[in-house]
C-alpha cells in the first residue's frame, strides 16, 4: 500500500513538473451565492418555514400541532430523544407509545422519531443534525416520520453561513425535506430509505 | 467506410429507450437552467469561479494529496492508496477481511463502477448490495448504469416491475410508489445486517479533512447509521481546498445535477462516530484511487479532472439524448465520458478513440458545466491524439479528406465535382459508390444539390460589390 502511495505521488509530481505555472486559488465573495430573493433583511424563521414547505417538509410550531398530525395519520408508536421527552410528554395522550430507547432490531416498530436538530438553514429549508446533538442517527432516519426539534435561534440564513459554522462534530448531516427519488421514469417518490415525512418543530 | 460505433448503437436503439433517455435528460436540463437563472443574478460567474478553484486543485495535487492525507489521519481516518482498479478492490477486500466482514452495503459511487468492485467482492464470497434505488435495479438486472446521476434513465416502469417480480420482490406491479416501497422494505434490513458501508465522496476538503457525500434517497446515510465500518473510495481529484468552497460547489452541484437547491441529504464526515452517539462507524477508511488519473493529469486534457459528476453535460447533449449512455461503452457516458473514458482507458485508448468524435462540438456541454470544463476543446485534442496514434476506431466514418483537398485546390477537379454532384439529384444515393454519402443517407436526407450556385451568384453581383468598395475608399 505504501508503495502505491509513493508511486501515485511520484506520478502526480512528474505530471505537474512541466507546468510553467500553477493556477492560483481564487477568492470569492459570499455575495456571489446569495440568492436573488434572499437579498436584504431576512426573517430567517419565516423564510425557513416557507422553504421547508417548498421541499415538501412540514414546519410546525407547537407540540399540540405535532400530536394532531400524528393522530390524524394513526402514527402512534415512536421514539423520542430522552432529553426532549420531558418537555413534550404532556402533549401526548396515553394512546401513544413513545420509547426513549431506540431498538435497532425493531426499526419498523417506530412510525416516528423525534430528535433534536442542531440548527437549520433558512434559504433551503434544511435541518442540521449532528452526532453531538442528535441522540440516534437511526431514529432520525428509519421511521416514516422524522421530527426535528429546532430552536428558532439556531437558523442560519444561507448555505455559506451554515458551512462556516460546521465546526468539529465528527458527523453532520443536512436534511432538506423528505428522502426522495426520481429514478423510476423521473417520477418523484418520497420516503425511499429515510423518512417520507420531514417535520421541523420550531421551538424558542 | 465503417459507421461510427455510437451512430450504429443509436440507429439500433429501441424507440422506447430513446424516448426515456431523451425526455429524462431534456427535463433535467430544463430544470437545471430555470433553477440556476431564477436563483442567481450571474450563474455563469459561479461556474467560472468553481472551475478556477478545481483547476487550482488539479494543478496542485502534489501538495494537496499529502495535506489531505495528514488531515484525515489527524481526524482518525485510516488512509489507503490504490494505483489501479485491482489495488483499490484489494484494499477494500483486505479491510473487510480484517474485520471478518461478509456483508457490505454500498451507496452509489462512480469510482467503484470503474473498478467493478461489486463483482470483485462477490467472487470472494462477500454479499455486496447496491442501495441506491436505480443502482439496485441495475444490480438485480445485471445491467450497467447509463447516466451518472440517473442510472436507470434507460428503463421504464414495466421493465423494472418485471425485474422485481423475477427477483422475488412481490407480484408484478409497475406503480413507481409500490416499487419504491418494496425496495425500502427489502433494503433496510440489508443495511442493518451489513458489517460495512461503502460510499464514494463528492468532495474531500483539504483544510478540514471533511468527506462530503450527497444523496437524495438517504441511502448513504443509512449505510453510515447502520454499519460499524465506513469505507469511502475517492478519486484523487476530489479535493476542495477550503470548507468555504463547499458553499459554492454544493449550491452548483445540486442545481446542475437535479435542479434542486440542495440535495436532500448532505453529509459531512470527519471520522468515526464519537460518544454518546450509538449509531455509526467506529472505523473510517478512505481509499484514494488513481486508476489512470495521474496519466490524465500528465496529458493536455487535465481540465477534465475538475469534473464533479453532476451529469448536466449528459442532459444537454444532443448526441447523448439520441444514443443513450450505453452507446459510450464505458462507465462515464456523455460528453464528460467522451473525454474521460478514453483517457482512463490507458493502453486501451485506441478502442475508445471514436468517443471524442461523438459530438457536433456545439459547445452546450461547456456552457452548462458547473466547473466550466472546455469539453469541446478537449474533444478536439483527443481526436488529434486518436488520429496520431492511428486508431481504427478514431478513423471510422471520417470523410475522405485527401480527395477533398485535391478537389479544393485544383479548379478543374472542383468543376468536375460540382457537375458530378448534380447526379445526386437524379440517382438514388444507394447507387452512388461514395461511402460517406451512403452513411449519411442511411439515416438522413440530403437537401437537393445546388453545387456551383454560389459562384454563378458571385459573378452576377461582381459589379455592385466593386462599387461599394470604391465608394468606401473615396469616403
Amino acid at each position: 500500500m505504501s508503495s502505491d502511495r509513493d508511486s501515485i505521488l511520484s506520478r502526480v509530481r512528474s505530471a505537474l513538473a512541466p507546468l510553467p505555472e500553477r493556477a492560483a486559488l481564487p477568492d470569492w465573495e459570499r455575495e456571489l451565492v446569495i440568492m436573488r430573493n434572499a437579498r436584504g433583511a431576512v426573517d430567517a424563521v419565516a423564510l425557513f418555514s416557507e422553504r421547508l414547505v417548498l421541499v415538501n417538509g412540514t414546519p410546525l410550531t407547537s407540540a399540540a400541532d405535532l400530536v394532531a398530525l400524528l393522530e390524524k395519520n394513526g402514527w402512534r408508536r415512536g421514539y423520542c430523544d430522552p432529553a426532549l421527552w420531558p418537555g413534550l410528554q404532556a402533549a401526548f395522550p396515553a394512546t401513544f407509545t413513545v420509547e426513549t430507547l431506540f431498538d435497532r432490531s425493531r426499526v419498523d416498530d417506530y412510525q416516528f422519531g423525534i430528535t433534536a436538530a442542531a440548527g437549520g438553514i433558512a434559504e433551503t429549508g434544511t435541518v442540521i443534525l449532528t452526532d453531538g446533538g442528535t441522540s440516534r442517527r437511526l431514529a432520525a432516519l428509519a421511521p416514516w416520520v422524522h421530527v426535528a426539534v429546532l430552536s428558532r435561534r439556531t437558523i442560519f440564513v444561507d448555505v455559506p453561513e451554515a458551512v462556516a459554522a460546521l465546526g468539529s462534530d465528527p458527523n453532520i448531516i443536512w436534511c432538506t425535506g423528505p428522502s426522495k427519488t426520481a429514478d423510476v421514469e423521473g417520477i418523484l417518490i418520497e420516503g425511499v430509505h429515510g423518512p417520507g415525512i420531514q417535520v421541523a418543530l420550531l421551538v424558542d | 467506410m465503417k459507421f461510427q460505433q455510437i451512430d450504429q448503437f443509436a440507429a439500433n436503439l429501441r424507440a422506447d429507450t430513446r424516448e426515456s433517455v431523451h425526455s429524462g435528460s431534456k427535463a433535467g436540463h430544463e430544470k437545471r437552467t430555470s433553477v440556476l437563472f431564477d436563483h442567481y443574478a450571474d450563474p455563469n460567474r459561479l461556474r467560472q469561479i468553481a472551475g478556477e478553484i478545481k483547476q487550482h486543485v488539479v494543478e496542485n495535487l502534489d501538495t494537496y494529496l499529502p495535506a489531505v492525507e495528514a488531515r484525515l489521519q489527524a481526524n482518525g481516518v485510516i488512509v489507503h492508496w490504490a494505483s489501479t482498479a485491482e489495488a483499490a478492490n484489494e484494499a477494500v477486500y483486505s479491510i473487510l477481511q480484517a474485520r471478518g466482514a461478509k456483508k457490505m452495503v454500498k451507496a452509489k459511487t462512480m469510482v467503484s463502477e470503474e473498478t467493478e468492485l461489486g463483482h470483485f467482492l462477490e467472487k470472494r464470497g462477500i454479499e455486496c448490495v447496491e442501495t441506491d434505488l436505480g443502482e439496485f435495479i441495475i444490480q438485480i438486472d445485471g445491467d450497467h448504469p447509463s447516466h451518472i446521476v440517473k442510472p436507470i434513465i434507460h428503463k421504464n416502469r414495466r421493465e423494472i416491475a418485471t425485474s422485481f417480480e423475477r427477483h422475488g420482490l412481490g407480484a408484478y406491479n409497475d406503480d413507481p410508489e409500490t416499487i419504491t416501497r418494496r425496495a425500502r422494505a427489502h433494503l433496510r434490513h440489508k443495511y442493518l445486517e451489513a458489517d460495512v458501508g461503502l460510499t464514494g465522496a463528492n468532495f474531500v476538503v483539504a483544510e478540514s479533512g471533511r468527506i462530503v457525500l450527497v444523496t437524495n434517497e438517504g441511502n448513504s446515510r443509512f449505510c453510515l447509521a447502520a454499519t460499524k465500518c465506513h469505507i469511502a473510495m475517492i478519486g484523487i481529484e476530489k479535493i476542495l481546498p477550503r470548507d468555504r468552497d463547499l458553499g459554492l460547489l454544493l449550491n452548483l452541484l445540486a442545481r446542475s445535477g437535479t435542479g434542486q437547491q440542495l440535495t436532500v441529504y448532505t453529509e459531512f464526515i470527519r471520522g468515526p462516530k464519537a460518544a454518546p452517539q450509538e449509531d455509526g462507524p467506529e472505523e473510517t477508511h478512505v481509499v484514494f484511487v488513481d486508476n489512470g488519473r495521474s496519466e490524465v493529469l500528465a496529458s493536455d486534457c487535465r481540465e477534465i479532472l475538475r469534473c464533479i459528476r453532476c451529469g448536466a453535460c449528459l442532459n444537454v447533449c444532443p448526441v447523448y439524448r439520441q444514443a443513450s449512455g450505453h452507446a459510450y461503452r464505458s462507465v462515464y457516458p456523455g460528453p464528460v465520458g467522451a473525454v474521460l473514458s478514453p483517457l482512463l482507458a490507458g493502453k486501451q485508448f485506441p478502442e475508445l478513440a471514436d468517443l471524442p468524435k461523438a459530438s457536433s462540438l456545439c459547445g452546450a456541454c461547456n456552457e452548462v458545466c458547473p466547473v466550466n470544463i472546455p469539453i469541446p476543446d478537449l474533444l478536439l485534442r483527443l481526436r488529434e491524439k486518436g488520429k496520431r496514434e492511428g486508431s481504427e476506431a478514431a478513423a471510422a466514418a471520417t470523410p475522405p479528406m485527401g480527395a477533398w483537398s485535391v478537389m479544393a485546390t485544383q479548379p478543374a477537379a472542383w468543376k468536375l465535382a460540382m457537375f458530378g454532384g448534380k447526379i445526386m439529384n437524379v440517382l438514388p444515393a444507394k447507387y452512388i459508390p461514395v461511402p460517406a454519402l451512403q452513411a449519411w443517407q442511411a439515416k438522413r436526407t440530403l437537401p437537393a444539390w445546388r453545387g456551383g450556385a454560389f459562384r454563378s451568384w458571385l459573378r452576377t453581383r461582381a459589379q455592385p460589390a466593386a462599387d461599394v468598395r470604391s465608394a468606401k475608399s473615396e469616403g
